[in-house]
């Protein structure tokens, strides 16, 4: 079977020098759900804003269903790899939410009542319908992070890429979240510091530190190893342990 | 932050004002305004006929006497302005005993004046009854390039954000004792309009990625086009065509 991802010695330093990915190997399968995990600066957001084009590599190379990403497949790449970006203003830029959910659809082709139906579909995915005619910045932040993740399910995407997406949310938005997530049938990639996040989500998880993937095991396994969380400076939250 | 509704000058009513259709509100208001501003100023009865249609625009869409003044105070030093113009006018002089003004530019203070307010007046009704990204859309409508109400859209969506960063780091600067009180004391406020600055830069690039990521290639969306029909035109541009008139014989008979 075509993996969903494949991403093959992947290397980028950012215009001042600093080395960001120094060599990147990860392969996803379809449907898989995979906790991105690792310290601050470790090169998550870096690596995510590679898998739809916004940063290209120095060197290495990424496939996406079988299509290797390159300027002549940058577009269907984006239509197939959906970013959500950690802040959600970075998102909405709209005046309304419906016209935010209908950008993306929009710039490929749909017109009318066709692109009504798929911003109302993305709309009610996330259950976020009754939002449609409000201006994205009078949301809560909860809203608006359910929006957001509208506005990239509205473009049928095969990859869905987020980057913090539980972080500053309510427990009870969390819990949304979570739930929504699950019931989605695309491969997903989900980068975070909220291990208990990662294990109801993501049965497998992948440690990336000093800009390469250093640890690929079921999240459940490595959640068990404090050895291996204290070495890449992650840590349970106080009083969570696993049974067995 | 957290959820308000709508845009302080935007008056929640659902009057007949409200629910007219936004492009053709935006054309009223755009030729009201031109009629207003050819008008000239010693033909004082065209402007009474302009107020009238104003006051009554302000009646049907219920915005409220407080709520017009409030907003219109904006306009406060223009008006001021234009005072001194009766000082400092030439040619023949009206001489109320104490003080000696010229005719000319009391008609001149008298015709910005009342433009202003009028003018002003007509912005308030549009905002007090219209949705910021309803004006959007009317602008849209009226065939204004897309760039430019792209640029007015992101305009309205950042500018708020921006604000409130900046008051979030007026917060943190006070939380530490900061209490400026003379000039000399306005470096970290100078500072922070500076980081403020470059981070709505950094914003910006970071939103241009947001729409790379969605395929964005030059070219803003349209959602739920509907354009006006000849009836809602008709009504929402009586009253310019009547400030339109007016104005006509306001300048034959000049």
């Amino acid at each position: 079977m075509t993996p969903a991802l494949q991403i093959r010695g992947l290397r980028f330093s950012y215009p001042d020098g600093r080395e960001a990915l120094t060599g990147v190997d990860l392969t996803v399968s379809p449907g898989e759900r995979v906790a991105l995990l690792g310290p601050n600066g470790a090169g998550k957001t870096t690596l995510a804003l590679h898998l739809n084009g916004l940063l290209s590599a120095t060197a290495g190379e990424i496939v996406v269903g079988g299509v290797t990403l390159e300027d002549a497949t940058l577009k269907e790449t984006r239509r197939r790899v959906a970013l959500v970006f950690q802040d959600a203003n970075d998102q909405l830029f709209m005046p309304t939410v419906a016209e935010d959910v209908a950008f993306g659809p929009s710039n490929l082709g749909l017109r009318d009542e066709e692109l009504e139906e798929v911003v109302h579909a993305a709309l009610e995915r996330v259950g976020a319908a009754h939002l449609a005619d409000r201006p994205p910045h009078h949301l809560s932040g909860g809203e608006k992070r359910l929006v957001a993740l509208a506005t990239v399910l509205a473009m049928d995407p095969e990859i869905l890429v987020l980057d913090e997406p539980g972080s500053g949310l309510d427990p009870a938005g969390r819990r949304i979240l979570l739930e929504i997530l699950a019931g989605l049938e695309v491969t997903q990639i989900v980068i975070t510091h909220d291990l208990p996040f990662a294990l109801e989500l993501c049965p497998r998880s992948v440690v990336m530190d000093g800009g390469k993937v250093v640890l690929d095991m079921p999240t459940r396994e490595l959640l068990s190893r404090p050895d291996l969380l204290a070495e890449h400076r992650l840590e349970l939250p106080f009083g969570f342990s696993l049974a067995g | 932050m957290g959820a308000g509704h709508a845009h302080a000058l935007y008056v929640h009513e659902h009057s007949p004002l409200h629910h007219a259709v936004p492009a053709a509100k935006v054309a009223a208001v755009l030729l009201f305004v031109a009629a207003v501003a050819v008008t000239p100023p010693r033909q004082a009865w065209a402007f009474g006929v302009y107020a009238v249609i104003l006051a009554i625009a302000l009646a049907v869409g219920r915005i409220t006497p407080k709520f017009f003044f409030l907003r219109l105070a904006g306009i406060l030093p223009f008006v001021l302005l234009a005072l001194i113009v009766p000082f400092v006018g030439s040619g023949e002089r009206v001489d109320l005993g104490w003080v000696s003004l010229s005719r000319e530019g009391l008609w001149a203070a008298f015709g910005i004046a009342a433009k202003a307010v009028l003018g002003a007046g007509a912005a308030i009704v549009l905002v007090g009854t219209t949705e910021v990204p309803a004006v959007l859309r009317g602008l849209r409508d009226l065939k204004v390039p897309a760039v430019l109400v792209a640029i007015a859209g992101f305009m309205v969506r950042y500018l708020e954000l921006i604000a409130e960063e900046l008051g979030r780091m007026r917060q943190a600067m006070t939380a530490r004792g900061y209490e400026p009180r003379w000039l000399w004391q306005a470096r970290p406020i100078a500072q922070a309009a500076g980081v403020t600055f470059v981070r709505a830069y950094e914003r910006g690039e970071r939103v241009h990625g947001a729409m790379l990521a969605r395929g964005y290639d030059g070219e803003m969306p349209m959602l739920g086009h509907r354009s006006p029909t000849p009836a809602q035109w008709a009504a929402a541009l009586a009253a310019p065509a009547l400030a339109a008139a007016v104005a006509v014989i306001a300048m034959v008979t000049a």
